[in-house]
């Protein structure tokens, strides 16, 4: 713990810089349209968005608690604290939001080595690549330690053949962290390795794939005879699945944050009927004083009651990982409880707005409508992506509560 | 606000969780409820409790308590909760002593909550009317009668009713049967003429007691807090309590959680452990994840009410929170242990039925969660 006075300084000299640097747009909600990912084909919709990503990446910002070495803030937790709270006290922007941050970055500085860290950290920190994962395969889905992309060496380099699906944002990433079969003569899990390449390195394709929702966030991602400098493989040879599964902890952390949209809806300074079911369920309805159909009134109250209690959980985890653990395995609890939220709030938005929430498109229908049945799509892949909600239940069942894994005697 | 719990706080909890497991076992409660006990509860247990300073953990110093604040008998209803204790505490000391703390004037305070400390006196809480708890539903009437009143009515659900030396009594002072104001509160001697009680023998093996109130005159002096004005105050008192049950129903569905894990790892069936079955993982994990939210929500609330900065109307929405989550997540766990448990579950001879009978009494008692979800969906506006 750093002393109090020390720390109170921090905060002083924060929120002065804060006031001095963060343009007055960066100040306003964020809007879809205006989300900085960053990349070598990175668009800038809002000027300012660049003008508040340089400034931040400038004190490593965007990473506060990354070393200073390789480019991030040096920040204490507390320190760390204190400044997402100045943030919050503006109503600051993230400056940049990518799988670089949560997915790959934290693992890369737990088992990356010096070399690595060097050419990859301060990209990810001033948002300069932008990361996808190469994780899922058109036969690899909850069972991932099957898979089958192939790396052989080749010289200093591997050339990579297989092929990958359900890639975020494949198609506009510029490099690409992937699981790779580098031995097929030992037990699937010890045959793995983490490896890192360029997606405009010859042989690499991609293909959007267009989901119920309308939208392509993710892609089919082709290797043939793609190469990859063997100087780029993490955490040593074989020993990809360890580092596959430390990611997973960080990309479940993250995912089980859509969980907290229930209960934070309701803060200030939301504008859209959307942002709060109970409010939704009202003007639709058009109810004044109370929800007039008392079953629904029940949902939605007990959805509330759930939210908060999960923002309550997710707060008490922070608080216990204090002393520097990092994830661990509620992780996976909160990652179910949460997605598990996001499709009841979805689904009692859709209960909500009647057949207002039932368009596709073209007229009748409000835009904040039709994103509502979009969104509410969209929501069923939330368990389903990052392990399903029965891979979670499983890892809670043998990891937590330390119940007998069937899984692994019919494996042997 | 922490939903940590502090350094003191953990230590209070280990000596609590090290004087049940060794001093009150579920078999104490059995051995209560087959002797048929008159009082309902052991008193020699009792009396080590109140060494240990239990029963002024909430109290302030000026009033002979260890201002230990909620947190702390937060912690020690939790670990009372794991082997169903049964005691005064709930009560007593939650309900009786919050009551007088709140609501009673420095008279009443420095006179009765030294008492409540070393134990002279034991309180029960009057409210209910009917089968559904509805604090502003009160028929039972006080009438002025020169300088003091006339009650009448009946109460049931009356926690420790049998065993309390002092009641206090929510009755109508004016207004009509819902109305928020014109409820009143008084402190009546338990053995005052016009007042029987009757206990009742609950499925859950502890105390409670129906009361009727036959032209009871009491002096003026018998009332707590301000004539026709006591509902803001009683609520925050009803808060209290709803927060510490949900402390102590914490306790009970974690050990009930826990008799059932290791259940799952010793029978076996099919000739491997019956936890190896996905069926059961799944449902296991689930519960998991509720407890976990249970423990977030109880954890806020008591923190809360240790808080100055908090708001009665930030208390009372915690507090249905907490109840809320806490009745319908013992009512899963309780019956998934049953369950799960399969034909041993249902002897009287395994532990685990007092659980799922604990749950219902505690999850009923000051609101179930229904009634918690109504109310937290009316103070948010909806």
């Amino acid at each position: 713990m750093q002393a109090i006075a020390q720390l109170e300084d921090f905060r002083q000299e924060t929120r002065a810089w804060l006031e001095a640097n963060c343009p007055a747009s960066m100040r306003t909600p964020m809007v879809d349209a205006e989300v900085v990912w960053g990349g070598r084909k990175a668009t800038f919709v809002n000027p300012e968005s660049k003008v508040w990503l340089e400034r931040m990446a400038d004190k490593g910002w965007t990473t506060p608690t990354w070393p200073k070495e390789y480019g991030g803030g040096g920040l204490s937790k507390e320190e760390s604290i204190i400044l997402s709270q100045e943030m919050a006290r503006i109503n600051a922007r993230p400056p940049l939001n990518s799988f670089g941050i949560s997915m790959l970055g934290p693992v890369l500085l737990e088992s990356g080595t010096h070399e690595q860290k060097m050419e990859h950290i301060p990209k990810i920190v001033r948002g300069e690549i932008r990361w996808c994962q190469g994780y899922s395969e058109p036969g690899s889905g909850s069972d991932l330690a099957s898979l089958n992309t192939k790396a052989v060496l080749d010289g200093d380099e591997y050339v990579i053949n297989g092929s990958k699906v359900w890639t975020s944002y494949a198609d506009k990433a510029d490099w690409i962290f992937c699981l790779v079969r580098t031995d097929s003569e030992v037990p699937k899990h010890a045959g793995i390795s983490f490896i890192l390449f360029d997606m405009d390195a010859p042989g690499v394709t991609t293909k959007p794939i267009k989901l119920i929702s309308g939208m392509s966030p993710f892609c089919e991602t082709f290797f043939d005879n793609a190469r990859a400098k063997a100087t780029n493989l993490v955490g040593g040879l074989n020993n990809g699945w360890a580092i596959a599964k430390r990611l997973l902890q960080h990309e479940r952390t993250m995912i089980s944050g859509f969980g907290l949209a229930g209960s934070q809806g309701d803060r200030g300074g939301t504008t859209s009927t959307m942002d709060s079911v109970e409010r939704a369920a009202m003007y639709y309805r058009g109810d004044t004083d109370k929800i007039s159909d008392p079953g629904l009134r029940d949902e939605i109250a007990q959805f509330k009651i759930d939210s908060a209690a999960f923002a309550l959980t997710s707060q008490r985890s922070i608080e216990e990982s204090k002393q520097g653990q990092g994830p661990n395995a509620t992780s996976s609890m909160l990652k179910n409880y949460g997605c598990e939220l996001n499709k009841r709030r979805y689904e009692l938005l859709l209960s909500s707005l009647g057949s207002q929430a039932l368009g596709w498109e073209g007229e009748g229908f409000a835009n904040d409508e039709i994103a509502v049945t979009r969104e509410w799509l969209r929501s069923k892949a939330n368990s389903i992506e990052g392990g399903t909600s029965e891979v979670q239940l499983n890892v809670i069942a043998k990891r937590v509560l330390g119940l007998p894994d069937m899984l692994s005697l019919v494996q042997k | 606000m922490s939903l940590v719990l502090s350094e003191d706080q953990q230590l209070l909890k280990d000596s609590a969780k090290a004087f049940v497991d060794q001093n009150a076992p579920v078999s104490v409660l059995r051995g209560l409820r087959d002797s048929k006990d008159a009082l309902g509860y052991d008193q020699n247990l009792w009396r080590q409790m109140l060494e240990l300073g239990w029963a002024g953990m909430a109290i302030p110093e000026a009033y002979g308590g260890f201002e230990f604040g909620y947190g702390g008998l937060g912690v020690v209803l939790e670990e009372s909760g794991r082997t169903l204790l049964s005691s005064p505490l709930i009560a007593t000391v939650l309900l009786g002593a919050s009551a007088i703390n709140e609501l009673g004037s420095e008279t009443q305070k420095s006179e009765l909550l030294p008492k409540v400390v070393s134990g002279e006196l034991l309180l029960a809480l009057a409210i209910d009317e009917k089968p559904h708890h509805r604090p502003n539903r009160i028929e039972t009437s006080a009438v002025k009668a020169g300088d003091g009143y006339v009650l009448n009515g009946c109460k049931t659900f009356v926690l420790d009713g049998h065993i309390a030396n002092k009641l206090v009594v929510v009755a109508r002072t004016s207004g009509a049967i819902d109305d928020e104001s014109g409820i009143s509160l008084f402190l009546i001697d338990a053995n005052t003429d016009g007042v029987s009680i009757n206990r009742s023998w609950m499925v859950d093996s502890r105390n409670s007691a129906m009361l009727s109130l036959n032209d009871v005159k009491i002096g003026g002096d018998a009332l707590l807090g301000a004539e026709g004005n006591a509902y803001p105050g009683l609520t925050r008192v009803l808060d209290i309590g709803r927060i510490g049950v949900a402390a102590e129903m914490l306790g009970s569905m974690q050990q009930a959680f826990d008799i059932t894990l290791d259940y799952l790892k010793q029978r076996e069936q099919f000739g491997v452990l019956i936890g190896s079955f996905q069926g059961l993982q799944h449902r296991a994990a689930e519960m998991y994840s509720e407890i976990e939210l249970c423990k977030s929500a109880v954890r806020a609330a008591l923190s809360a009410l240790d808080d100055a900065e908090k708001t009665d109307a930030k208390i009372a929405e915690l507090a249905s929170i907490a109840k809320a989550k806490l009745s319908e997540v013992a009512t899963l766990v309780s019956n998934e242990a049953v369950q799960m448990h399969g034909g041993i579950g249902m002897t009287d001879e395994y532990d685990i039925g007092f659980y799922m009978k604990r749950a219902r009494v505690a999850s009923a008692f000051l609101g179930d969660a229904l009634f918690h979800r109504d109310r937290y969906a009316s103070l948010n506006g909806f």
